[in-house]
């Protein structure tokens, strides 16, 4: 039975990823083709088994979410009532998505322009206590989350800073340095000196040089910094968990997290898979959109290794 | 307010002392001079949020300090040995070594095993890549959510899935038992962090050249030949990196069990972080005792990283 499935199910795989080739393999001996096929079978039940259990939450979550089900506002037919509900909670979805949007629109901002002038210092300057601040830097990741944000608490109330959207994304930022300090600094790197040093010679200030000879050749960097310091921020839990008390003031996965324990213990769980939909969506599509980017930034962080 | 306008100040101050434009290329401390003032916000982002955060914390580790009422003075070492007394102290730092040891081993094992079955480019490749990527780019918070909803009683397809199969009897609970809640999570952490780990080793066996297989192929080297004596020896620094990352996120692991399973059933998968939120903010609110259990944290990572370091540096050394 095997092999007779063998013939009729390989054939629609095979058709559509080698066009061009597929003349080949016709003058080649049949039973080498059918043998061939035969041991590709598995492979492709395999790889599509695998395809299928890393998408099927995803696909999963965004069905549920609008699908009939008991305990939630969608009980008959499809529709987005498990929507409304997330609308309406507490201060309402769009408070949370607004917190959010702020708290990764500075995070990236600040990171880009930190990182920026980090890595232009590190790269193209030589300054007493470079190689120690760099260090210090890189440490960052070695220092556990728990361990920074119990005073980082303690430290922000005594800044005024307690309860604040640009507290958190200040924290957040400091985060992201490690990786984006890194990361501007090969970026800088790999530009020819020669390039601002000519600037530099017709004239241009150092921060002239930044600006317009130096910032276009660096900006790929800049879009795998700003990419990672977005996707971190704006799924960051455990700072906001923290470094937030006002549920107001709460991020969108701290939000979500908090309305599963509404209503006398009784998790929505419509109303959660719609807010997993919400959090989710923004993230995949950026991801696929600078997929290139994203694995970029691998390639830098892989080269420390 | 000063924090927040730091960044922005820097640059003009930077390109500020005009004083010969010809000298200025050679001036080594005018270059002194405008590099600090780039890396100025640099130093100042990780001088008051780090640096500072870890002076603390050494000092809220010695000191009696209620989440409420603030410093009330020094009373070393009474946190440290409150911390260790700490009744999940033991059991936290049992669980968190299990947890750390089978994610590591999963997610290594699973990361290669992917890397090397999608690492020839092609359509079908690429889009298996792509596929098995798409839920690192999920957040860690977002994606413990999405699976609290997959493994519930209420809403969950798995279960009733098993059931029609006829593989089970009656509903299956991802996380009512120790070994169950373990197991889901791990399976949680696997589906969100296999893709991170194939791209890193991905990155790794593409760093390889490839006229080393071919010589292999040439000396007619088998696969499994070819695997244990060119690709994992040439991987060695991408595994060890991977490793490291990973034993280090699965030892600070906290947003999957907070959301998933809260520390139960039972207290059984309380991790040492969550042991630490524990103790500052629900319940016994005692930051005092929260950086002690936090500096005892920070010890044993540095201890443990510098381990790793040795053991997986040793062998180029020769």
């Amino acid at each position: 039975m095997t092999p007779a499935m063998t013939q009729t199910v390989t054939p629609q795989h095979e058709t559509p990823a080698s066009g061009p080739a597929q003349a080949r393999p016709r003058r080649r001996a049949p039973q080498t083709r059918i043998a061939g096929l035969a041991l590709r079978t598995p492979y492709w039940v395999f790889t599509g088994a695998l395809a299928v259990v890393f998408l099927f939450p995803l696909v999963w979550a965004g069905v549920a979410s609008v699908s009939p089900q008991p305990g939630s506002n969608q009980i008959n037919g499809w529709g987005l009532g498990n929507y409304v509900t997330l609308a309406g909670y507490q201060a309402g979805v769009w408070q949370y998505v607004a917190n959010s949007v702020v708290v990764s629109g500075l995070t990236v901002l600040f990171t880009l322009v930190v990182s920026l002038l980090g890595g232009y210092a590190f790269a193209r300057f030589r300054f007493p206590g470079r190689n120690v601040l760099f260090l210090v830097v890189l440490a960052i990741l070695m220092v556990p989350y728990a361990t920074l944000l119990i005073p980082l608490y303690v430290l922000l109330n005594s800044l005024g800073l307690q309860n604040s959207l640009l507290g958190l994304a200040l924290v957040l930022t400091m985060f992201q340095l490690p990786f984006a300090t890194f990361m501007m600094r090969i970026s800088f790197e790999s530009v020819p000196r020669e390039l601002d040093e000519a600037a530099l010679v017709d004239g241009c200030s150092s921060f002239g040089a930044l600006r317009r000879v130096l910032l276009p050749a660096v900006k790929p960097g800049l879009i795998t910094v700003g990419l990672f310091a977005f996707l971190a921020a704006w799924n960051d839990f455990v700072a906001p968990l923290i470094l937030i008390t006002d549920s107001a003031k709460a991020p969108l996965p701290l939000a979500v997290a908090n309305m599963r324990q509404q209503v006398m213990g009784v998790v929505d769980y419509g109303a959660t898979q719609a807010g997993v939909v919400v959090l989710a969506l923004p993230c995949v599509v950026l991801f696929l959109l600078l997929q290139r980017h994203y694995v970029q930034g691998f390639m830098t962080g892989a080269l420390k290794g | 307010m000063s924090v927040q306008q730091a960044p922005v100040i820097p640059p003009p101050a930077g390109g500020l002392p005009p004083r010969s434009r010809a000298r200025r290329l050679r001036s080594s401390r005018g270059a002194a001079l405008r590099g600090w003032a780039y890396a100025a916000p640099t130093a100042l982002f990780v001088l008051v949020f780090f640096v500072l955060p870890i002076l603390l914390v050494g000092q809220m580790s010695v000191s009696d300090w209620p989440l409420l009422a603030g410093n009330r003075g020094f009373n070393a070492p009474d946190n440290f040995r409150d911390a260790v007394d700490n009744r999940f102290f033991w059991d936290s730092v049992v669980f968190t070594l299990t947890y750390t040891v089978i994610a590591t081993v999963l997610l290594i094992g699973l990361g290669l095993g992917l890397a090397l079955l999608v690492q020839e480019s092609g359509r079908w490749k690429g889009f298996l890549r792509t596929a098995i990527l798409v839920p690192s780019a999920l957040g860690l918070a977002s994606a413990s959510l999405l699976f609290y909803a997959l493994y519930s009683p209420q809403s969950g397809p798995i279960s009733p899935l098993l059931e029609a199969l006829g593989l089970v009897e009656g509903p299956v609970s991802f996380l009512g038992s120790p070994g169950a809640a373990l197991w889901s999570t791990v399976f949680l952490i696997v589906w969100r962090f296999a893709g991170f780990y194939m791209l890193l080793l991905l990155v790794g066996l593409q760093g390889i050249p490839h006229d080393v297989f071919e010589a292999a192929r040439m000396d007619g080297a088998n696969r499994r030949q070819t695997f244990a004596r060119i690709t994992l020896p040439l991987l060695r620094p991408s595994l060890a990196l991977c490793t490291i990352m990973c034993v280090t996120g699965s030892l600070l692991a906290f947003d999957q069990f907070y959301i998933l399973t809260k520390g139960g059933p039972d207290n059984s998968t309380i991790t040492v972080v969550q042991l630490i939120y524990n103790v500052a903010f629900q319940g016994q609110n005692d930051l005092g005792i929260a950086a002690a259990l936090s500096f005892i944290v920070l010890a044993a990572l540095v201890v443990i990283n510098v381990v790793q370091f040795r053991a997986m540096r040793a062998p180029e050394g020769k």
